[in-house]
């Protein structure tokens, strides 16, 4: 896929999203909106992963450690074909395979199931681990929330990451800057996030954008460095795409009415580039 | 005297056979090899090993990790860091989506001794049964540890294996073949069922002598796989003896005993009094394991009294 297709995804997976969340009544759309290009660029650039095959044992493995943007995930897995686009109506429903956050019992492509903040990484540092073990050529990937980064376990991971040198391992910090009860700084700060990445021994890769999907698909495509694992730090925007949703705390987990999702809608445009 | 072995040894020594005959299985620890027993296998299979320092919840979800790839990892750590400081994770990246990891965790109860009640874990079996398909296994004696390893290495799914530190006496000979969900009755008797798990299944055969001094035949089961709960076998008991009395070194409060008197009054529909010796809702302290026994009520006397009481709760 070429940048333009991938600008034009990432339009499609921002409406699954918003109508999605807006079908089921809640979610989580800020986080959501936040990783788009993240997520496109990773699956559509990097990731060797067969929807006609999901548990095929050589695949790539992706592990959602801020699950609550699961709308993002099934949108992206939808959009390649993983399963039918039609069960994004089922979101938060009853016995519907997309769960508030991902299952890996339910879903077709789901690698890791998540959603209990701060062991994604650890899960994605087993995966790196056992492949790197078995003398496979598998790359493992995840993206983390900022507010998430508070938990503990994203030190002990990381720690180990650069401890074992895994180089099939990129950690990507989805920093939109705002979490629950306002933003990062208020509630908790962060510190400097590139200095701390790289502290733990991570070759990190900040970027100024990380929503601009041009900017996303060269820091994924930079080269490896032996040994070390790959942090790619973006600075992002929180409900990106939409204009009343953009650096709002409010929109971290609250549902668009029907209303807002037409202005939303109509904001995003269909995705066809002129 | 019966040969002692700490279950813990046996662990180790069987995760080195283990290894040598799956090469999928893979081991963690938190820099507690030593004390585990994991480290012979570290040395053997070091490419299989490993080490992921004082951070037991990176160790859990790094054993989800590894099991999504297609390993078979036996995570080990103290029972009290293993259950209690990375509960979540064996909540959320083992059992939810039901894994193939094994949580081996040692120095389980109050028999850790002098280190005292931060490090006397008696409350993981309740932790790890109310887990949606958790296999639970308290081994008895290092025979019975050693074949519970290899059954958990078979076992598709998630297992919480719990080892102790001291030395106890072996019960079992080397004919002995574990199965998990089986319980082992070790003795008939008609008046009274003793169910006990781990180091008490020592101890209950130890009260059944002494009841048959006193003129009362105890059945002695050994219920070494906590969840599933062999029901049959609990039924049996309630339904043949009418009395019965557990005993675990663990807390009365969501362990072996409340397994059984769930069961009893629940799905096996087989209402008996239930007496449940084991630690009574307190924490531990230092000092050493057999005081501790004594001072926490753990002893075969104490099986002993627990069982007259259930004998004379039927009468009424």
């Amino acid at each position: 896929m070429n940048c333009l297709e991938l600008e034009k995804m990432a339009v499609t997976v921002r409406r699954d999203i918003l109508t999605m969340i807006c079908s089921a009544g809640s979610g989580h759309p800020g986080g959501s909106l936040s990783m788009v290009e993240l997520l496109v660029a990773t699956y559509c650039t990097q990731m060797h992963v067969d929807p006609k095959h999901p548990d095929a044992p050589e695949r790539d493995r992706f592990v959602l450690s801020k699950g609550h943007a699961a709308p993002c995930y099934y949108a992206v897995l939808g959009e390649l074909g993983f399963f039918d686009k039609a069960e994004f109506k089922n979101f938060r429903q009853l016995h519907s395979i997309l769960q508030g956050h991902p299952d890996v019992k339910k879903v077709p492509g789901i690698d890791a199931s998540t959603g209990s903040l701060g062991q994604g990484v650890s899960i994605a540092v087993g995966m790196a681990l056992g492949a790197k073990a078995a003398g496979k050529n598998m790359k493992v990937y995840t993206i983390l929330g900022d507010g998430e980064l508070q938990e503990g376990q994203v030190c002990e991971a990381c720690t180990a990451a650069a401890h074992y040198k895994l180089d099939n391992l990129t950690v990507m910090i989805d920093n939109n800057g705002l979490q629950i009860d306002g933003t990062n700084d208020e509630v908790m700060s962060l510190g400097n996030l590139h200095t701390r990445f790289e502290t733990f021994g991570l070759n990190v890769i900040e970027l100024p954008d990380g929503n601009d999907m041009q900017a996303v698909v060269y820091a994924l495509a930079l080269p490896t460095i032996p040994g070390k694992p790959k942090c790619i730090l973006a600075h992002t925007t929180k409900g990106k795409g939409v204009s009343f949703m953009e650096n709002q705390v409010s929109w971290h987990g609250r549902a668009p009415s029907a209303e807002e999702l037409k202005v939303a809608l109509k904001e995003l445009g269909d995705g066809k580039i002129e | 005297m019966a040969e002692k072995i700490a279950t813990r040894d046996a662990y180790g020594k069987a995760l080195v056979a283990l290894g040598a005959r799956n090469k999928d299985v893979v081991v963690l620890d938190a820099d507690l090899s030593k004390s585990t027993k994991t480290a012979k296998f570290g040395e053997t299979y070091p490419e299989r090993f490993f080490q992921m320092g004082i951070a037991e919840q990176d160790l859990m979800s790094t054993a989800a990790g590894l099991a999504t790839v297609g390993k078979i990892p036996f995570a080990s750590t103290f029972a009290i860091f293993a259950t209690g400081r990375a509960f979540e994770q064996i909540r959320n990246s083992i059992a939810y989506p039901h894994l193939n990891v094994k949580v081996a965790a040692t120095h389980a109860g109050i028999t850790v001794g002098e280190d005292g009640g931060s490090h006397q874990s008696i409350e993981d079996i309740a932790l790890m049964r109310v887990l949606p398909g958790m296999t639970v296994i308290v081994p008895a004696d290092g025979p019975e540890a050693e074949q519970a390893v290899y059954a958990a290495a078979e076992h598709d799914g998630p297992v919480y294996l719990r080892f102790g530190r001291g030395g106890v006496p072996v019960i079992h000979g080397a004919d002995y073949q574990f199965k998990i969900g089986k319980a082992e009755v070790l003795r008939d008797g008609g008046d009274v069922a003793i169910i006990a798990c781990g180091v008490m299944v020592e101890a209950a055969l130890a009260a059944a002598d002494l009841l048959a001094a006193e003129g009362i035949t105890a059945r002695v089961i050994n219920m070494a796989t906590v969840k599933p709960l062999d029901a049959e076998v609990v039924k049996a008991a309630a339904v043949q003896t009418g009395a019965i009395v557990t005993a675990e070194e663990h807390s009365v409060i969501g362990g072996l005993g409340a397994a059984v008197a769930e069961h009893v009054v629940g799905n096996g529909n087989c209402p008996v009094p239930v007496e449940m010796v084991g630690v009574q809702d307190v924490f531990g302290q230092s000092g050493n394991p057999a005081e501790l026994m004594k001072e926490y009520g753990l002893t075969a006397a104490d099986i002993v009294a627990a069982a007259k009481r259930a004998v004379e709760r039927k009468k009424k």
